[in-house]
């Protein structure tokens, strides 16, 4: 039996098991509980980075905590986080993961967005307060739909990090989609393995997609340069 | 900037010329407030604008720089219609004027639903006098406005801010620092030295008649003479009339050169003594349209050495002979 038969093997096995289709455990509960911590996290960390960024990048001043979180993102282990959060808040709530979590989604949407206000043409800007336009309405009116694609990649880039580290968060206990890979794990259920890392790949993909669609949908054709030149 | 003092008359195009670091674009930037003078006063109508909220002062005064710097989000009928949606317009009226603007620079209406990175570089300068132009401001402030773009259009968007400036009388700061641009679109210019001191302001005729000082001399460069007789008139240039022959003539004639004329009264070629068999180039001027360097170009660019003048339709009204031009010249040097 190659390895390829003893994949798609336990894949049938997993996703052709109707138990694993309902109950507190099924497909359907484990995803919709990914999503939710996901998005949860992914939120709160864009409610705080995204007027942070855009403050700092708009009136230059804080610029220090940029580079400062910036470097933080890349000496903080995640796994190890979490397990601080979990052991100095105990498991008795969805907190001590979530919060971890929203501290590691931050970095890559406040540099982003910074970036992208910073990274502006300074004529343009120049342009917009000599039409008189006031500071808010140059931040709101201008910079944010020029900088909006690097703001969006922010938030996608931390999103990818926030769904993958989702899957690990199951090891402290967790619901989530990680759960089929962590308990599969320890039970020697390999389908489960299979199947679940299965799920979480069509997941990470399913959000990629959906950041896609919306980078479309709101970043203006003049912008992104998706139509003829003339 | 230092003691700098000047006026800008209402209906008139002034501008301001100097090196790169005389205060030029600083002293323009004063005007709308983008940058605030630590000293002395500038006043519009009278009004001190230190006075006046920016925002507000801003919204009044037209504004076009040298990058055109349009909203890349937006169409260009609403880069147009900025200060009207500023100053609450609403949509559909804001819209209309956007486009009446977009003709009068001479863009194609088509472009009005484009984004700036569809258009041309030159397109996109037109966009950006019509977004000045779009709330109707008295006033308007031009950065270097056509630096960026190749020569050709460079003619072309000048041209076009004559004829605009013909129809809409606006009074017209500009900057550059293009001495040509200068004296072909200035009422009046500004000449600054570095460190924002003023060395000449004076219509571009007495700028190149009489040049203040030695910087000014050098600042205007070389062929100032030349340059000078752009603001000389051909009005009254002695024309002669008995130098035309019809085409086909073969007779002799006591005149080296004789110009042949074609059924409709336009010129052929010039037909020489020498050597009757061929025509020679000819060059042509309008006279009181043209200027005596159109008139002494033509001369230069014919082997009789003679200028001939046409009226708009290219029908031949006259010669001006060397002896003419030498006379005419002679005029404006004398002043």
């Amino acid at each position: 039996m190659s390895w390829v038969e003893a994949f798609l093997n336990w894949l049938v096995q997993f996703f052709g098991d109707p138990a694993n289709w309902t109950g507190p455990d099924g497909i359907p509960t484990r995803l919709l509980e990914h999503l939710q911590f996901s998005a949860l996290a992914l939120v709160l960390a864009a409610l705080v980075a995204v007027p942070l960024g855009l403050a700092i990048g708009h009136t230059g001043r804080g610029e220090v905590l940029v580079v400062v979180t910036a470097n933080l993102a890349r000496a903080l282990p995640t796994l190890g986080l979490l397990v601080m959060f979990v052991l100095l808040l105990g498991a008795s709530s969805i907190w001590p993961v979530i919060i971890p979590l929203v501290l590691l989604a931050i970095p890559p949407i406040l540099v982003n967005t910074y970036e992208g206000i910073r990274g502006v043409d300074p004529d343009l800007r120049d342009a917009a307060y000599g039409m008189g336009l006031r500071g808010g309405q140059v931040l709101g009116r201008v910079l944010v739909p020029v900088a909006l694609p690097l703001i969006l990649l922010g938030c996608r880039l931390s999103a990818i990090q926030v769904v993958a580290t989702t899957t690990v968060a199951a090891y402290t206990g967790l619901g989530g989609l990680g759960r089929y890979v962590i308990d599969g794990f320890a039970t020697q259920d390999y389908a489960s393995v299979v199947g679940g890392s299965v799920l979480i790949v069509l997941f990470a993909l399913f959000v990629q997609f959906g950041f896609a669609l919306a980078q479309r949908v709101t970043v203006s054709p003049g912008v992104s340069r998706r139509l003829k030149v003339r | 900037m230092d003691d700098l003092s000047f006026e800008a008359p209402t209906g008139e195009i002034t501008v301001l010329v100097g090196p790169s670091g005389c205060g030029k674009t600083t002293s323009l930037r004063m005007i709308n407030r983008m940058i605030d003078a630590s000293e002395g006063r500038i006043l519009l109508d009278g009004v001190p604008v230190q006075g006046i909220d920016p925002p507000t002062l801003r919204r009044g005064i037209g504004y076009v720089i040298q990058q055109a710097g349009l909203f890349p989000h937006r169409k260009i009928v609403d880069n147009v219609a900025t200060v009207p949606y500023l100053l609450g317009w609403d949509r559909k009226k804001a819209r209309t004027r956007a486009m009446e603007l977009l003709e009068r620079v001479g863009l194609d209406p088509a472009l009005a639903g484009r984004y700036p990175f569809q258009l041309s570089g030159g397109q996109q300068q037109r966009v950006g006098v019509a977004r000045a132009l779009a709330a109707d401001p008295p006033v308007l402030l031009m950065d270097e406005p056509f630096s960026a773009v190749d020569p050709i259009v460079r003619t072309s968007l000048q041209d076009e801010l004559l004829r605009l400036q013909s129809e809409l009388n606006k009074t017209i700061v500009f900057v550059t620092h293009d001495i040509d641009e200068a004296i072909k679109l200035g009422d009046r210019v500004a000449v600054l030295r570095v460190g924002g001191r003023l060395a000449q302001l004076a219509e571009p005729k007495t700028l190149l008649a009489e040049p203040a000082d030695d910087f000014v001399r050098e600042f205007l460069g070389h062929d100032r003479g030349i340059r000078r007789l752009q603001f000389v008139s051909t009005a009254g240039l002695r024309l002669r009339t008995d130098l035309t022959a019809p085409e086909g003539f073969s007779g002799d004639s006591p005149e080296p050169w004789l110009l042949v004329v074609d059924g409709e009264g336009r010129p052929v070629g010039w037909r020489s003594a020498a050597r009757p068999g061929e025509l020679e180039p000819y060059g042509t001027f309008v006279p009181g349209r043209d200027s005596m360097r159109a008139a002494l170009d033509a001369a230069l660019l014919s082997p009789s050495g003679c200028s001939v003048a046409v009226d708009e339709q290219g029908r031949v009204v006259g010669v001006a002979t060397r002896n003419a031009l030498d006379l005419a010249l002679a005029e404006a040097a004398d002043g």
